[in-house]
């Protein structure tokens, strides 16, 4: 195991110094533990589902905000409605600044500067992206669900109007448009990830000390009734 | 009933919402009155007129036309941020929210017949009316010093023109002057403030002016993050920064603005900018409705109604609450609480119970920002601190910037909880 992780940091020492141009073909094995900066949000592979991101799944040629199931940011709609598709340029763009493509994406990611990373990531949702027949018959890579929350938790039906009153605490920091900068967007996050990092917060799993405490006093019906409120938020 | 609401709907639409308000059938919508538009009267304001949907008329008082956050001034005075980044109109919560927004001063309050005078001449009677005027200075806290001498010696403690004034006297300093800062006794809005003041000078100094000196004279024995902020100092700008503490005559200084001196403990030195933040008491307003104490106004933790009149409430810096402190976000807090109270009385929406947090950021030196907080709960005597953190000594540059980071999103958050 040891030296598994140790031959791995070496591969991300070698990913560092690469600097190839994006337009090149990327390495997908790279890009495969590239992503893993996305999986908090974005599933891929078999069973991919959208969570608090879109599933990227057959990403290539997708319009932007195509997909009818996921509730995208207006910004990331009208960026399709103008005509954006993803492709290797396109995706290329956008990875490395997210908000010069669609600046009012809710994306909580700040870009990957280096043109290397950038396509070895590219070249990893390609192979997801040609058909349907591309993708390996490998469990779906996303971990963002991955978590031990009692299900009796989980289940637990929130109340949105005490959420919203609830949500006005959250509100002197998140914006409720969605707006990122420097403080993730949590509208429209789907029920079960928001709880689940709710409680991750509650038990010091993740680590940022303003959420620790915020999350710390709220009751599960709280979280739950937080986790309503936020996931069926409009945009104003 | 149902021939009441059919006649009621049949003559005017805005009358229709306040049919589910029990303390409102059979006359106008009810009113609330909200005296300053800052962290705490902007946010209650939008809140409740948000939350009440058209069914209260809130009607905003607030002189300044552009209001300059006092959060985030330090920034520009280190050259972070531009002063208009830090001004906010009002013309989102008249245009979306309904709300009466008037750029005048309240001079009196009569609690009796509930009624405010604004200073063009106007009375506004009001159901429920909510201060939340900041803060003003004790007369005489450093002597040799008043309102009429802030252009020699700025505050620079209420943001905009004063924040402007010591920006362009600081830029103007000699080469090799010294900057002196007067800070204040508790209790004082913001406490890491004058410390932030002091990093953000010492930024900028030691860009335009690195032989420049800093001698801070101070009250109080500790301040608020004081072991971050001298670790920060010896780091960034050592042996720039002199503080003299209580110890040492910190207590007792007067100033000469004609002069440029300043007096500790009877030793006279002669500075070049010297920034007053003298003692502080509530905004002038809480005192003329007569519900202060002291200085500052005695409130109930569950609704931030005032222990004098429970038609009125005072929020955020003006109000003696307990133990939070006297912050931006606290008083976005407690506005908070007190609009689901306010809009609950009236209207007869739920009202849940009162919960309150504060988290102060401060930046040391670029991509160097630590930060406090804690939550508070409503006790019978006062808003109680129930658990608190604050940033570590010694924590890496990773984590610093990522503070800062998360600084530049609140006061996105914040600025767009208050004027929407």
């Amino acid at each position: 195991m040891r030296a598994l992780i140790r031959s791995s940091l070496l591969v991300g020492a070698t990913v560092l110094a690469t600097d190839a141009p994006a337009s090149e073909l990327g390495d997908a094995g790279r890009g495969e533990k590239l992503f893993s900066q996305c999986k908090g949000c974005h599933q891929i592979g078999r069973g991919a589902e959208n969570r608090i991101g879109p599933h990227l799944n057959t990403l290539f040629g997708r319009k932007a905000g195509g997909l009818e199931d996921f509730r995208y940011s207006k910004s990331m709609a009208r960026a399709g409605a103008a005509g954006l598709e993803w492709h290797a340029e396109t995706l290329d763009g956008f990875l490395e600044n997210p908000r010069s493509i669609a600046s009012g994406t809710r994306m909580s990611y700040r870009g990957m500067k280096d043109d290397g990373q950038r396509a070895d990531l590219i070249a990893y949702l390609r192979v997801h992206s040609d058909s349907p027949r591309d993708i390996p018959e490998a469990d779906p890579t996303a971990s963002g669900t991955d978590h031990d929350v009692d299900p009796e938790i989980l289940a637990i039906a929130g109340d949105p109007e005490y959420g919203e009153y609830l949500s006005s605490e959250c509100k002197t920091c998140h914006q409720s448009d969605g707006g990122d900068d420097g403080i993730p967007s949590i509208t429209l996050w789907p029920v079960e990830d928001f709880v689940v990092a709710m409680h991750a917060y509650k038990e010091k799993k993740r680590q940022n000390p303003v959420m620790q405490m915020m999350a710390g006093r709220l009751s599960n019906e709280e979280i739950a009734a937080l986790a309503a409120y936020f996931g069926a938020l409009e945009e104003d | 009933m149902a021939l009441n609401r059919r006649v009621f709907l049949g003559t005017t639409a805005a009358l229709a919402a306040t049919l589910t308000a029990p303390a409102a059938i059979g006359q106008a919508r009810p009113r609330v009155v909200v005296i300053g538009g800052g962290a705490g009267g902007a946010t209650a304001a939008r809140y409740i007129a948000k939350d009440s949907k058209g069914a209260v008329d809130v009607t905003l008082v607030e002189p300044t036309r552009t209001y300059f956050t006092c959060f985030f001034s330090n920034l520009y005075l280190g050259g972070f941020q531009e002063l208009a980044d830090i001004g906010h109109t009002y013309g989102t919560l008249a245009a979306d929210y309904g709300i009466n927004v008037i750029h005048d001063w309240a001079t009196g309050v009569d609690r009796d017949a509930k009624t405010v005078t604004l200073a063009g001449g106007h009375t506004l009677s009001y159901d429920k009316l909510i201060l939340s005027p900041g803060i003003d200075f004790v007369d005489g806290a450093v002597p040799g010093w008043d309102v009429t001498q802030q252009n020699r010696m700025p505050h620079a403690y209420k943001a905009g023109s004063q924040s402007e004034l010591l920006k362009a006297q600081l830029m103007a300093m000699p080469e090799g002057g010294t900057f002196a800062m007067i800070a204040p006794p508790n209790p004082y809005r913001c406490p890491p403030g004058p410390y932030e003041r002091v990093s953000m000078v010492a930024h900028l100094l030691k860009q335009n002016n690195p032989t420049a000196k800093i001698l801070v004279v101070d009250p109080k024995e500790k301040f608020s993050k004081q072991a971050l902020f001298e670790e920060g100092w010896a780091k960034h700008y050592g042996g720039m920064i002199e503080r003299i503490g209580p110890d040492f005559g910190g207590g007792n200084v007067k100033v000469d603005a004609q002069a440029m001196t300043v007096d500790i403990d009877g030793s006279v030195e002669t500075v070049d900018v010297c920034n007053v933040i003298p003692a502080m008491k509530a905004g002038r307003i809480a005192e003329i409705a007569g519900v202060t104490e002291g200085n500052w106004a005695p409130v109930n933790a569950a609704d931030m109604s005032t222990k004098a009149d429970p038609d009125v409430y005072v929020l955020g810096d003006a109000a003696a609450q307990g133990d939070m402190p006297k912050s931006g976000f606290s008083a976005n807090s407690q506005a908070k609480v007190c609009a689901n109270a306010v809009r609950g009385a009236l209207t007869g929406s739920k009202v849940f119970p009162a919960k309150f947090s504060n988290t102060c950021w401060s930046l040391i030196a670029p991509e160097d920002g630590v930060k406090v907080g804690a939550t508070y709960e409503a006790t019978p005597e006062k808003i109680a601190s129930t658990e608190s953190f604050v940033s570590q000594t010694g924590e890496d540059a990773d984590t610093r910037a990522a503070t800062y980071r998360e600084s530049l999103g609140w006061y996105q958050g914040i600025t767009a909880d208050m004027f929407g």
